[in-house]
């Protein structure tokens, strides 16, 4: 017999399911549960065989001992990151100076005998070479080498096993924080792209909870924010150190820049949680994987392909057309000063107010879609606005370590609290453009998006703000 | 247990086999079959999915870095798959994202083969998930993975046993290493094709109530629904109030579920192995 149907057999089968479920005990899930607990537990049993003398979990377990202690487990993961940014600096110092001597140096030179062989007009060339050329030369030369030592290394500990370990010691403040351990990982994921760390927030079930992952991702420093601290940490703060540890004092302070961003993760979503989103606290079980030795090779092509390449062409395609804005802003008068200038002088007065100064405000404006143009935009700037001798008009120059630092202090009137200024200001400060743009896709709510773009900025203006005022109290400036 | 691959020589054997394959990146479309690839999180779905593809999907040492699924293809004795990466789960039983996502897969998906990818260093704990999704589908070929670190921690595992027991192919491997590939594709192919008649393990209840509701509305379920393949744990998830499941039968998804099951098994041509669960 074949069932038409139409005959709607299905509220038979759920009416009965109804009745039947009436009369089942309370613990029906329990007892299901357990069944197949104890299906798997005897069909395991009778597979398998173990060779105790050569069990060896030894090195796991006394690894996790160190590594999951609540207190050796921290200073753990400081050493640990200390040692990558350390790596990342000392490493990345002579390829920068290698690259820049290329690209800014002989590569520049030749670009522009060759305008001068094709007699282009002047403001062709200096459209061409000094604004998109030299922008995204900058950028190659700033953030190639510390990316291709920092991905391989981050990757290379992710694949060792170490991550769920950062998690789990996290997790308890996180839970403390009122807010789901899962937030650890996608915070982890935050350190390389924040608008990826959004997107790995679909992790947490809970709404309430996601949305204060989502909310405070942004304090995870990205990959575009790295080389602004590393530069700072290096030519200001590291050289403060005798030269033999100026390197390590880099790299602690961009790693105290990088805590510094967890901290506030666990303080605004505590907040957020006491306040604007209030409920319970999810429970979640984190397996801690073994602990597997990586592959080296495939790790380093992956990360350098995958993740240093996609991270440098998309800073590329960013500084291209803010090289061209740059430059036509500093090279179009408005009456008896350039555009730049004009919006500097603008904002002087408020970057005044939080130890920085317009030049680093107009910098994030222009480097709203890439956080990667800021220290480029910075300089191009403070040399065209003070008239550097042999800089032109939006021109970026050549430059190293030392000659950075002495532009920015001597044209630029930079002191040590500018650049701690920045520092702070690059940790708290407005996501990127396409981070907002994925709350945006992830939330769809108009206020939770908001409230992720200015949240960060304010504290940023309250943050440095402060550091300034205590510093001019204390007579250090 | 055949974890080398075999001197090419052979025509028969699995590594030879290996060479039809065929690496098709994200091309999936008109796939002759459809593959889902589940399993506990953090036990190498990422690493086997790509084994298969040839695509490079970030594969992190941390769990529940797949958070929506991933897609994509390969080719194998000149039919083409498509294989689907499912988050990673502990149990398809509860309500979260995750296992709903992999479990409406599997259920409404109607892959043509799952693969279970089984931690062999946790096994029991992984055997969980893969009971769970044996009462779905018996179309299921288990890849036993990470056999290398269960031989480093001295877990020796007796593969056709556990085959046996569990009523479908179980697979040796170590993907990182590409060891037991070939072997995994020859099973997929085999069950896709049905050349290989798989038994799957039923969960015994120990409890008599649950035991006698269950069959009562697998009766029922079996009346209306001639050749669903999961009737039982349709009931079972009824009597736990599954409103995704109540959904379906009001909507006489089931129904539809039933007829493709009913066909996909059909041309069944001489099985040449017949897996068989032993209790």
């Amino acid at each position: 017999m074949t069932r038409n149907l139409g005959e709607e057999p299905k509220p038979s089968i759920l009416e009965t399911a109804k009745q039947l479920r009436a009369e089942l005990s309370e613990d029906y899930h329990d007892k299901v549960m357990t069944a197949i607990y104890a299906d798997a537990a005897q069909i395991a049993d009778t597979t398998i065989s173990r060779d105790t003398k050569k069990a060896n979990l030894t090195f796991d377990r006394a690894l996790d001992r160190i590594l999951t202690h609540p207190i050796g487990g921290f200073v753990a993961m400081g050493l640990m990151f200390l040692i990558v940014f350390w790596i990342t600096i000392a490493g990345a110092n002579i390829p920068s100076q290698m690259l820049g001597d290329l690209l800014l140096g002989t590569v520049y030179n030749l670009l522009h005998q060759l305008a001068t062989a094709l007699s282009l007009p002047v403001w062709l060339s200096g459209f061409l070479i000094d604004g998109i050329y030299l922008a995204t030369a900058w950028v190659i030369a700033v953030m190639l080498p510390p990316m291709a030592i920092f991905f391989p290394l981050f990757t290379l500990l992710e694949d060792f096993g170490y991550l769920p370990r950062v998690a789990f010691n996290l997790d308890r403040l996180f839970a403390s924080a009122g807010t789901h351990g899962k937030q650890s990982l996608s915070m982890m994921m935050g350190f390389g792209c924040n608008a990826a760390g959004v997107i790995s927030t679909r992790i947490i079930d809970s709404p309430r909870e996601r949305l204060i992952a989502i909310l405070t991702n942004n304090f995870s420093i990205c990959n575009g924010r790295w080389p602004t601290l590393i530069l700072m940490g290096t030519i200001f703060i590291g050289a403060l150190a005798p030269p033999a540890l100026a390197s390590l004092v880099a790299a602690l302070s961009v790693v105290t820049i990088a805590v510094l961003g967890i901290v506030m993760t666990l303080i605004v979503s505590w907040g957020l949680s006491k306040t604007w989103l209030k409920g319970e606290t999810s429970v979640f079980s984190l397996e801690l994987p073994p602990y597997r030795p990586p592959q080296i090779l495939q790790t380093l092509y992956t990360s350098i392909i995958d993740r240093t390449l996609i991270v440098l062409w998309r800073a590329v395609m960013m500084a291209a057309p803010a090289g061209a804005v740059i430059w036509l802003s500093s090279n179009i008068m408005i009456g008896d000063a350039s555009i730049a200038a004009h919006l500097v002088n603008l904002l002087n007065p408020i970057g005044w107010f939080l130890g920085m100064n317009g030049v680093i405000l107009v910098a994030y404006i222009v480097a709203i879609p890439a956080n990667e143009i800021v220290i480029p935009t910075i300089l191009m700037l403070t040399m065209t606005l003070g008239k550097v001798a042999g800089a032109q008009a939006g021109v970026m120059i050549e430059l190293d370590d030392a000659q950075v630092y002495h532009v920015l202090t001597e044209v630029g009137g930079w002191t040590l609290l500018t650049a701690i200024n920045l520092m702070l200001f690059s940790l708290l400060h407005n996501p990127c453009s396409t981070t907002i743009l994925t709350i945006w896709n992830e939330t769809k709510n108009l206020k939770w998006t908001m409230v992720a773009t200015f949240l960060p900025i304010a504290m940023g203006v309250a943050v440095t703000f402060t550091t300034t005022l205590v510093a001019h109290l204390l007579g250090f400036v | 247990m055949t974890m080398q691959a075999m001197p090419a020589t052979c025509q028969t054997c699995p590594a030879y086999n290996a060479a039809s394959l065929k690496k098709l990146g994200v091309s999936t479309e008109g796939a002759d079959y459809v593959i889902a690839l589940a399993g506990n999180p953090n036990t190498g779905k990422s690493t086997v999915f790509n084994a298969l593809t040839g695509l490079r999907q970030h594969v992190g040492n941390w769990p529940g870095k797949t958070v929506a699924r991933a897609e994509g293809g390969f080719t194998y004795h000149d039919k083409t798959y498509k294989l689907v990466d499912l988050p990673g789960t502990y149990s398809l039983l509860s309500t979260s994202t995750d296992e709903e996502i992999a479990r409406n897969f599997i259920l409404f998906g109607q892959p043509s083969v799952t693969i279970v990818v089984v931690d062999a260093t946790r096994l029991e704990r992984n055997l969980n998930l893969a009971l769970q999704i044996l009462q779905i589908t018996d179309r299921v070929v288990v890849a036993l993975n990470l056999m290398d670190e269960a031989k480093r921690h001295g877990i020796e595992i007796d593969v056709r046993h556990l085959s046996r027991k569990l009523g479908v192919p179980v697979i040796p491997m170590a993907a990182r290493q590409m060891q037991g590939i070939p072997e995994l594709l020859d099973a997929i192919d085999n069950v896709a094709r049905n050349k290989v008649a798989t038994k799957p393990h039923h969960i015994r209840q120990q409890d008599s109530q649950v035991e006698y509701a269950l069959n009562t509305l697998v009766e029922e379920i079996e009346a209306a629904y001639p050749g669903l393949p999961n009737a039982r744990w349709v009931a079972l998830r009824l009597l736990d109030g599954d409103e995704s499941i109540e959904q379906a039968i009001s909507e006489n998804r089931l129904g539809t579920l039933a007829e493709t099951a009913t066909i996909m098994q059909q041309p069944a041509p001489e099985p040449i192995i017949a897996v068989e669960a032993i209790s």
